[in-house]
């Protein structure tokens, strides 16, 4: 691109003559309309940006059933008891007082592609130029024999955070002396890769002072996960003893619970635990498949602009996409709602549009300022949106990187909350 | 004159300015130079005491250079990414004139009459935050107190009035990357620059506040290029920053400079 002083000056006299003009979209019923469903890291930074950036030309609707958003991100740090519940709620009132975003606290039920209609549970039928769906994650019916989602009160997921979390906290500081805490790991892909091992490092963290007889059984079908040689060095060094990890080579594969009789069954041998985390398969969140934008269990965009491969009037991000090598977590959301926000701009106010780019960092906390991280920065090709560079911490880290690494991640936390909720 | 500056510090302290207390529940002049009773003895008796006895000037200089990436000081020293610190001794907190571009929590706490003596000097450099809660300092402090008693004894040296500042050059270090004047003298496209600028805001607050992540507000454009090119040449060592400096342009650094400058 040029960029000189002649450059700089057009641009001003285009974004002038763009305010002026009626926009072509939106003529026939006046502002072009866009709704996002969903208000997490990937909808509430596409809601926010979308009425930042379009300076009120864009009537933004944010359809989010929770009135207090509780974000993942750091619930792991809630249940260690190094944050409290607090500290991780957000509401959505700047996002309607200073942006002018009308915040609808419904669920999404239904979707009239042809009409182009949203149809909430209270029964308002809402219609929308472009549609951003960032629903985040629901369980795949199944995938661990003998949990659903009636036993999510006696064995919490806590993969959704705000009442589940507070639930397994609670769960965890009530066990026995000496008890067992158990968790059934997911297979990928899932949400937030590292978080399952991090939730152990923070459950490890509680019962080491409340419980240090306790022990911690994780099964898991995958024979190598995220970060895998960072939390296995920290688990030694931190709670020797304390975590037993049993692989797919070990039947972490082939697990089966009882709810009612806390029994957790790993390659048929069945052992009695005081909490059993079950975190089961995942899927785009419902509203991807009610709408008929999912192949699979996810919903596949462009890495250009984050359009649906099936409906190019939608736009989905976050964790319920396929879209090549991002992992799912609230940074990628929060990068690709970006993305999404200037493509659905571009279309709707004539803005223009820029390169896709997108970037991803995963923190974890092993233990009180002993954190680690990874990431990666990534572009959009036709096929996909491709890895470009990356980095991971190394074993072995002095203490003092490693609390820097810790400080940054909060330092990182307030960025994106302010970033997301305005 | 020169003589009696240690004692007036003396004098003044416990002065106006209460900042949010310190972790170690600090503060007192006794507990500062515990370690170093001569010097209390002659900062306490008569005033006869050289500034410098502070601490080991010639080491706090040496301590300075990690410093330097942000502030001057010396002669013709210049606002950069930090205010120049010139005078610090005695100086109104925020204010150094209008064209530095002070935190909000620097000037809240200059409002409720921070005064840059001694004390609270040395207790800003412990922990920057821990004083001035919403900072824009990006440092993390000196924990050890014979570092800080050095370095402020080297800053002491630029602070007894105008007429005695040293004649050296300004402690400007070299730039880590020598920018030729093309690049710098490239003008961003703004609309471009907000694009860009919001893959930052993950991290970086619009606002300038700091919890752990630098601020990069309102930084000399020169400086920012510099650290941009300082990353994408591996020459800094942050990984996250490497790599997303590693794949900007001359063009897109030098556009999310003129963005950073001028947010409010």
């Amino acid at each position: 691109m040029t960029l000189n002083r002649r450059a700089f000056i057009g641009t001003g006299a285009a974004a002038a003559a763009v305010l002026a003009a009626p926009t072509v979209q939106g003529a026939s019923h006046g502002k072009p309309r866009v709704i996002v469903v969903g208000g997490g890291a990937g909808g509430a930074t596409a809601a926010r940006y979308l009425a930042k950036d379009s300076k009120g030309e864009i009537d933004v609707t944010l359809i989010e059933p929770t009135r207090h958003y509780y974000t993942c991100f750091f619930s792991n740090l809630y249940i260690g008891g190094i944050r409290d519940i607090a500290s991780i709620g957000h509401s959505y009132g700047t996002l309607a007082s200073e942006y002018g975003i009308n915040v609808v606290h419904d669920w999404a039920v239904g979707i009239d592609r042809d009409a182009r209609t949203v149809t909430l549970a209270g029964g308002a039928v809402l219609p929308y130029d472009r549609l951003i769906l960032s629903p985040g994650i629901d369980f795949v019916d199944g995938a661990v024999p003998g949990w659903d989602v009636t036993s999510q009160n006696k064995m919490p997921h806590a993969y959704k955070a705000g009442s589940q979390s507070e639930l397994l906290k609670a769960q965890i500081e009530a066990m026995p002396e000496g008890g067992t805490y158990a968790m059934v790991a997911p297979p990928n892909p899932y949400r937030c890769p590292p978080g399952p091992y991090e939730r152990v490092s923070m459950v490890a963290h509680l019962l080491k002072q409340i419980n240090p007889t306790a022990k911690i059984l994780i099964a898991d079908p995958k024979p190598k996960f995220s970060k895998m040689a960072l939390f296995q060095e920290g688990w030694g060094n931190h709670y020797a003893g304390m975590i037993e990890w049993i692989g797919p080579d070990f039947g972490g594969n082939n697990v089966e619970v009882n709810a009612d009789e806390m029994a957790l069954s790993i390659d048929g041998e069945v052992t009695k635990v005081d909490v059993c985390n079950v975190i089961p398969a995942m899927k785009a969140g419902r509203i991807c498949e009610v709408a008929g934008i999912t192949e699979g269990n996810w919903a596949p965009v462009s890495g250009h602009t984050m359009q649906s491969r099936v409906d190019e009037n939608i736009h989905v991000l976050g964790d319920a996409t396929s879209q090549g090598d991002m992992p799912k977590s609230g940074f990628s959301a929060n990068s690709q709602a970006k993305v999404a926000a200037m493509a659905v701009r571009s279309v709707l106010t004539d803005s223009k549009v820029f390169p896709a780019k997108f970037s991803n960092t995963c923190w974890s906390l092993i233990d009180t300022d002993d954190g680690v991280k990874v990431g990666a920065s990534y572009q959009a090709t036709d096929e996909k949106i491709a890895k470009v560079d990356g980095f991971i911490s190394q074993t072995g880290e002095d203490a003092a990187l490693r609390k820097a690494t810790y400080e940054e991640s909060v330092g990182w936390y307030e960025g994106i909350t302010t970033d997301m909720f305005g | 004159m020169r003589n009696n500056i240690p004692l007036r510090e003396a004098n003044t302290l416990g002065g106006v300015y209460r900042g949010p207390s310190r972790q170690d529940g600090g503060g007192s002049i006794l507990k500062m130079f515990a370690r170093r009773p001569l010097a209390a003895v002659f900062l306490f008796l008569g005033g006869i005491a050289h500034a410098e006895e502070i601490g080991d000037a010639e080491r706090g200089e040496k301590i300075f250079r990690e410093c330097a990436g942000c502030h001057e000081v010396g002669q013709g020293a210049k606002n950069r990414i930090g205010p120049q610190l010139n005078g610090i001794f005695g100086r109104k907190a925020a204010s150094v004139g209008d064209d530095f571009f002070y935190s909000k929590g620097l000037q809240r706490a200059a409002n409720d009459g921070l005064l840059w003596d001694l004390e609270h000097l040395d207790a800003y450099l412990e922990n920057p935050k821990a004083l001035v809660s919403g900072t824009r300092m990006s440092f993390r402090g000196l924990k050890d107190p014979q570092d800080r008693h050095d370095v402020l004894a080297y800053l002491r040296r630029f602070s007894d009035n105008p007429a005695n500042i040293p004649e050296a050059e300004p402690t400007q270090l070299p730039a880590e990357v020598e920018l030729p004047p093309e690049i710098l003298a490239i003008v961003g496209d703004p609309e471009y620059g907000e694009y860009l600028a919001s893959e930052c805001q993950t991290c970086h607050q619009r606002d300038g506040s700091d919890q752990g992540i630098p601020a990069i507000t309102r930084w000399p454009v020169e400086d920012f290029e510099i650290a941009m090119h300082a990353y994408k040449k591996k020459i800094r060592p942050h990984p996250v920053m490497q790599m997303m400096a590693g794949r900007l342009t001359d063009e897109e650094i030098a556009t999310l400079a003129a963005y950073f400058k001028d947010l409010e």
